[in-house]
């Protein structure tokens, strides 16, 4: 199928990824280029297969319901690179303006 | 050396851990800045290991003293885990891995992180933000990947050992490259807590090492249920190297006729025919078999894959951890302009091609359609494995390519995986082991695939064919 650079842009708005327009030049000929190759799968008899989502057939695994101990707040605040108090910062999330 | 080989140099009290550890430091040191195998390392913090291994005194583990390098989506306390991603920078792991954990168990000395492509997503260990890693048989050759840094370290003599992980081939494609032991276990084998994830239903973690018997052991080391994993099998881990004792005499190979196509290498052909000759002389039964759905394995991989790892990398947004825009002024702004800033090309192309295909509208026609593609791929292997033990492939259509042949080109990249990618979509075990060298002194991998959890049986035919060849004793010529 043809891809365009509207495309990609939605795309690129909906993985919350920015980008540059040289990478939607070059991604939209590249992904179409792929998803050719993937039509191949179309041609592959799949009536009454089912879906492999998992390799093991593994059902729901549960254990016990038993408080572990967790990591401490500081070591998990330690890789941000904005923090408040015990909060990660982030920019504005509602534009009140 | 080999690990049986320092071991005896330990017991027999002529040399040290710190000793071996020093050697290894030098040798990396001046070998490391021409092949770049490394993407951290820190004598003082290796140094630091030895330290505390000698004082710790009491038994000594089935790795005690070995040195090990730890691809960089591995976390590991105190040193960073970056998945050569500029958007992980700085990231400093709260927790050790399950793998690690087992590895300073068992006595392990980690001498750092190895060098791969971002977020594993390549087949060349040219995509990454350190720069890529070189073949140590040939410089102007890339190692393969996605974990070409620990092919890289294995082959180069820097580590005995190494981990890497294994998505579609990215361990095996680089033993291959590299001329070293590569496997990836069955999926379960090995706990994934703490490997970062790529594609959750088809990443695993294994070892690279010289040979068959090193692969069993660090295997034995690190496999095994973990309740923090509840994707690991529950099932015991056997004593691998008691097994290879077995030998391989009455095995059953079984050789895929779709694996010799159009695109092999005549050298890497030849090389594989002299293998299964030599193979019939110990006692192996070879047949012809077939897997006819393997054409499908590369596209179903492609949508797969990248479904899952569009979803898996959505946690990278500048928020908990590693690199944030500083331009963003809204929230929304700020995930893109990060991402947009943070991550490479290669990583790009997948999260937007993994969120096509999961997008409204086409996730039918693509993600919902693979999965079911996925089970006929399966469906072939189980078929041959009641009348086969192992599968025998190339591990790779070619040997090393040159480093930039195929950057521009990301589709004929993917193709180089075509062997290694359907034994992940279906589970399997899978070994890349050295097979021969090319004309031109490049080195030859062939692949054994096996049934779930039987990793034991390909390494007995594994090591018999090793022991018979010989390729294992070739070290690229480095100085």
């Amino acid at each position: 199928m043809a891809i365009s650079l509207k495309d990609v842009e939605y795309l690129s708005h909906l993985a919350r990824l920015e980008l540059t327009p040289e990478e939607l030049q070059r991604f939209a000929p590249q992904l179409e280029e792929i998803l050719a190759y993937v039509e191949k799968l179309k041609t592959a008899p799949t009536e009454g297969v089912a879906a492999t989502t998992h390799v093991l057939n593994l059902a729901n695994v549960f254990r016990e319901d038993k408080v572990q101990p967790s990591l401490p707040t500081e070591q998990v605040l330690a890789n941000t690179s904005s923090r408040e108090g015990l909060f990660f910062k982030v920019p504005k999330v509602i534009d009140s303006s | 050396m080999t690990v049986s080989e320092i071991h005896a140099l330990y017991q027999s009290g002529k040399t040290s851990p710190s000793e071996i550890i020093e050697q290894a430091i030098r040798r990396i040191e001046s070998l490391d800045p021409k092949i770049h195998a490394f993407a951290w390392f820190d004598p003082q913090w290796v140094r630091q290991q030895v330290k505390v291994l000698e004082a710790r005194g009491g038994g000594r583990g089935p790795l005690w003293g070995i040195p090990v390098v730890v691809k960089d989506n591995i976390c590991v306390q105190g040193a960073p885990a970056t998945c050569a991603s500029k958007i992980l920078s700085g990231f400093d792991p709260p927790y050790n891995a399950t793998v690690i954990e087992k590895l300073r168990a068992a006595g392990a000395i980690l001498m750092g992180m190895a060098n791969m492509d971002e977020f594993a997503f390549g087949s060349s260990c040219e995509h990454s933000c350190y720069g890529p890693t070189r073949n140590p048989w040939d410089l102007g050759r890339v190692p393969g990947g996605s974990s070409g840094g620990s092919a890289a370290s294995t082959a180069a003599s820097f580590t005995p050992l190494a981990l890497g992980s294994d998505t579609g081939g990215s361990i095996r494609q680089p033993a291959s490259f590299c001329g070293v032991v590569g496997m990836k276990p069955t999926y379960g084998r090995v706990s994934r807590y703490g490997l970062i994830a790529f594609a959750s239903s088809l990443d695993q973690i294994g070892p690279f090492s010289s040979t068959v018997a090193d692969s069993a052991l660090l295997l034995g080391a690190i496999a095994g249920f973990d309740p923090r994993d509840s994707t690991s099998g529950n099932v015991p881990v056997p004593d691998y190297l008691q097994e290879i004792k077995q030998g391989a005499k009455g095995l059953r190979i079984g050789v895929p006729k779709e694996c010799f196509g159009k695109g092999i290498d005549p050298e890497v052909n030849e090389a594989l025919q002299q293998a299964l000759e030599q193979c019939k002389k110990l006692g192996i039964t070879v047949k012809e078999v077939s897997l006819p759905r393997t054409e499908y394995a590369i596209p179903t991989y492609y949508v797969v894959a990248t479904a899952e790892a569009s979803s898996n990398l959505a946690r990278f947004d500048g928020v908990q951890y590693g690199y944030r825009s500083a331009s963003g002024q809204t929230i929304l702004d700020m995930y893109a302009k990060t991402r947009g800033e943070g991550f490479g090309p290669e990583a790009k192309r997948r999260i937007i091609l993994g969120t096509f295909v999961l997008s409204s509208g086409y996730y039918d026609a693509y993600y919902g359609h693979a999965l079911k593609v996925r089970t006929l791929i399966k469906e072939d292997f189980d078929r041959v494995f009641r009348e086969v033990d192992c599968v025998v492939t190339p591990t790779s259509p070619t040997p090393a390519f040159k480093l930039g042949e195929k950057l521009a080109d990301p589709l004929t990249m993917y193709l180089s995986d075509i062997f290694t990618i359907s034994v992940n979509m279906a589970g399997l075990p899978g070994v890349s082991i050295p097979c021969g060298f090319t004309k031109a002194g490049l080195p030859i991998g062939m692949q054994w695939i096996g049934r779930p959890f039987e990793e034991g049986v390909l390494f007995r035919g594994c090591h018999a064919y090793e022991r018979a060849a010989g390729w294992h004793t070739k070290r690229p010529p480095l100085s």
